[in-house]
């Protein structure tokens, strides 16, 4: 067997392995090692990528002495490992471009278990996002799940506990509705194993038993991660969670974790389930409609909303909403589009958030009226901030504008759903363009004495949580090369996307086929 | 379900006075609606399943059968459940020993006390004091110990008779992981429960002299470590088609099976430091 077949169970095995190690080095070490690891793992991935982008072709891979239905079995292609490198492209950036972030959030002796988070979230989604199997599925959501309440946990103040808790509750009901899911579709095939479970199906669909406990599974699996992804009418986690914690989670959270999910759901519409049996099920619509509607509904809240970094994440409701409604249309293309949507999306939010911090001071939430004139005094912050704004309005030359383009054009030829699907996009783009981009314009108002006032309350709020005033924040321009590299690359890659989206399509396109 | 009551949170802080009581109301009953919903699904999906222990079932397959039948000579286990685990299906159950590890990486975030001042001020960390009730309070004064009878004779005589025999069911049950019923989890909680009756009886100081923070964490380390690493090495050997020269041993004999024994070891040392630490947290916010 070929040695870069290696790569995704290294990948898993070196974040988890870090993890470990991280618990008993200091703050300093952890961040080092921690970034190397995910540094390494992004080289695996491309590498990894580019090898079955030139072959075509998946693989499955033991991971122990006994083939795929009694033992365990992970799988690589090209979709599987552009997804790994984009969450481990979104976690290197985050936690590299945030670190002045987290020092200022959390306690110094407890920065090394937020790095034993960062790990065990990173290994989590990789092995969601390689595994061939649905119960290897669950065992990873939940360290997922937990992991994420310790993100949002970890800025200790008494509301993200508070926040945390619902975010745990909401997610283990999400898990519990999968778990219930899969418990029945073993039930009904006797296995675990993705592609066995793809016959049996098939079978099961020829014969026409079990129609009905079918349909029950592909619900509530839909509907379990649904919640867990913060579609529509399971939203409300959302903005306390990304708004109150430290901005390297939110990053974290609304790029790659909700993400996952998505992604894991699509593994089992096209490799579990099969396309056919979803489309009989008519699950789909349940998916496209609650995505139009989380597209409107996501924006106008974020347009009502007056704390800032609360409307970045309203504004995560919306996206969520373009990638079901891409699911929901069912067709390849459409698929394509909702997973390059993800691409951008994960890219830019994890942009907007860490910008943000430094303009928010650290996390603390500030209202959008606070924002007037900050342009001037943190000009590298709020340049980025605005190209991470026009990307997600969908400005040409950005990715943003690219995904929208794929997800309109996949719309086309769908009878009446195509102009639902239009009409949504029109309305979410113009809600879009007038939220983000009258925080753009409140960021380059000239205003003088409002700066001055603002020096004073920095000066008064910024301690941070080890009850330090912390000096390098209040300097304008967060004197950090790491900050500064960090969100350049971001902007850089969201750029990529937006001029180079014919490779990247070609990826996605080319994982879909052998999506099966 | 779930979406009923969040709403109801979410709303009252949008709309002041009695539309909001209005719409708990509406939402309380949406959310029993919801459920009953849920159930009546769920209820009408179970009746329909094939019967439980009929023959003709579809997981009475091949994946079952090869547990059982081929189960003892492959994996070197009496215990079949012990050869599934920790054998065929290893990569699942290293991922739940991780889950156990991140609990106690989130539950050491929120309850150990590393003491920090100087933000009296700061609203936001008052509220967070408030939550949490206790956190202002001097550091000595939390040792939830200290607010309780501490030389209860009845106790400590029985703690000295019990504990001895606990501890050795524990390692009893630990090492038999895979020749009888039990494990490295089972075990380990076992052990865990020796330990916080030790610590209920004697108290920190006594403790302290086996088993303290220092401890909990390198033995922590160590078992997490071997775990990962002995799994990533049969990973590694199994996918690549290696011989890993693990001898199986004779079934039923104490050292036989392959890793699986050192495996159970290690969960239990983990489990066992994982339930003493979240007792010694609760009790006085560090380990």
């Amino acid at each position: 067997m070929e040695f870069v077949k290696n790569f995704p169970f290294f990948s898993i095995m070196l974040c988890m392995f870090c993890a470990i190690i991280c618990s008993v080095l200091n703050r300093h070490a952890a961040k080092h090692f921690t970034r190397i690891v995910l540094l390494i793992v992004m080289v695996l991935s491309g590498v990894l990528l580019i090898n079955t982008y030139n072959s075509g072709e998946s693989f499955v891979y033991y991971m122990g002495h006994f083939p795929a239905p009694w033992g365990n079995e992970i799988r690589g292609g090209c979709l599987e490992a552009v997804f790994a490198l984009f969450v481990s492209t979104v976690a290197f950036l985050s936690v590299v471009a945030g670190g002045k972030a987290i020092e200022f959030d959390i306690e110094d002796k407890k920065e090394n278990l937020f790095f034993i988070l960062v790990c065990l979230m990173t290994s989590s989604l990789l092995a969601m996002c390689y595994t061939n199997d649905l119960f290897t599925g669950y065992v990873f959501i939940e360290i997922n799940t937990i992991s994420g309440c310790g993100l949002i946990m970890v800025r200790q103040l008494g509301k993200t506990t508070v926040t945390a808790v619902r975010y745990m509750v909401i997610s283990l009901l999400g898990s519990g509705l999968f778990l219930i899911g899969v418990t029945l579709l073993y039930t009904l095939t006797g296995h675990l194993l993705m592609s066995n479970i793809q016959e049996s199906v098939s079978e099961l669909l020829q014969s026409g038993d079990y129609r009905m406990q079918l349909t029950i599974v592909i619900g509530l699996m839909t509907v379990g991660l649904a919640i867990k992804s913060g579609l529509f009418p399971f939203h409300l986690w959302i903005p306390d969670a990304y708004g109150q914690s430290n901005v390297v989670s939110s990053s974290l959270l609304s790029g790659t974790v909700s993400k996952g999910y998505i992604f894991l759901l699509i593994k089992i519409y096209m490799r579990t389930i099969g396309m056919e049996a979803i489309e009989k099920s008519g699950v789909l619509y349940v998916c496209f409609y609650l995505g139009i509607i989380a597209m409107v509904l996501g924006s106008v809240l974020a347009l009502h909303e007056r704390s800032f970094r609360r409307m970045i994440a309203f504004s995560s409701i919306a996206q969520i909403g373009y990638i079901f409604m891409g699911i929901g249309l069912g067709t390849k293309a459409a698929i394509a589009a909702a997973i390059f949507h993800i691409f951008a999306h994960g890219l830019t939010k994890s942009l907007l958030f860490i910008s943000s911090s430094e303009f928010t001071e650290g996390s603390h939430s500030k209202s959008i009226d606070d924002l007037k004139g900050l342009g001037y005094k943190y000009r590298y912050s709020a340049l980025c901030y605005s190209i991470g704004a026009f990307s997600i309005v969908g400005f040409p030359l950005l990715a943003g504008f690219i995904s929208k383009l794929l997800l309109g054009g996949a719309a086309l030829g769908h009878g009446p759903l195509q102009w639902i699907a239009l009409l949504a996009l029109a309305v979410s783009t113009i809600l879009n363009a007038v939220y983000f981009l009258r925080t753009v314009v409140y960021l380059y108002i000239p205003t003088e004495h409002i700066d001055r006032d603002n020096e004073e309350t920095v000066k008064v709020t910024n301690t941070n949580a080890n009850g330090k005033t912390d000096k390098l924040l209040l300097l304008p321009g967060m004197h950090c090369p790491s900050y500064v590299i960090g969100i350049s690359v971001l902007v850089l890659l969201n750029f990529l996307l937006g001029l180079c989206s014919g490779p990247v399509t070609d990826i996605i396109n080319k994982g879909l086929e052998v999506f099966r | 379900m779930k979406s009923g009551n969040t709403k109801t949170q979410n709303k009252t802080e949008l709309i002041p006075g009695k539309t909001a009581k209005r719409l708990q109301s509406v939402y309380r009953i949406a959310a029993a609606v919801m459920i009953v919903l849920l159930f009546v699904l769920l209820v009408t999906a179970m009746v329909g399943l094939p019967e439980i222990g009929d023959k003709n079932n579809p997981d009475n397959n091949e994946v079952a059968r090869r547990y059982i039948e081929n189960g003892l000579e492959e994996t070197g286990a009496v215990n079949i459940v012990s050869g599934m685990i920790l054998d065929y299906r290893a990569f699942d159950t290293f991922g739940e020993s991780c889950v156990l590890f991140v609990a106690t990486i989130c539950v050491t975030i929120m309850l150990r006390i590393d003491g920090r001042g100087g933000d009296e001020d700061d609203e936001e960390h008052e509220t967070g004091k408030k939550a949490f009730g206790i956190r202002e309070s001097a550091f000595a004064k939390f040792d939830s110990r200290n607010y309780e009878p501490q030389n209860d004779t009845i106790l400590k005589k029985s703690a000295m008779l019990v504990i001895p025999l606990i501890l050795v069911f524990g390692i009893y049950v630990v090492l038999n992981g895979h020749l009888s019923p039990g494990g490295g989890f089972s075990g380990g909680a076992i052990l865990g429960t020796g330990f916080i009756l030790y610590l209920s009886a004697f108290g920190f100081e006594k403790t302290e002299r086996f088993m303290n923070a220092k401890t909990v964490k390198i033995v922590t380390l160590v078992a997490l470590l071997v775990y990962c690493l002995s799994k990533c090495y049969s990973f590694f050997t199994g996918a690549n088609h290696l011989e890993s020269g693990i001898p199986l041993g004779t079934p039923g004999a104490i050292l036989s099976s392959g890793l699986i024994l050192v495996l159970n070891i290690c969960v239990g040392a983990v489990v066992a430091c994982t339930m003493y630490s979240f007792y010694a947290l609760v009790r006085r916010g560090r380990i």
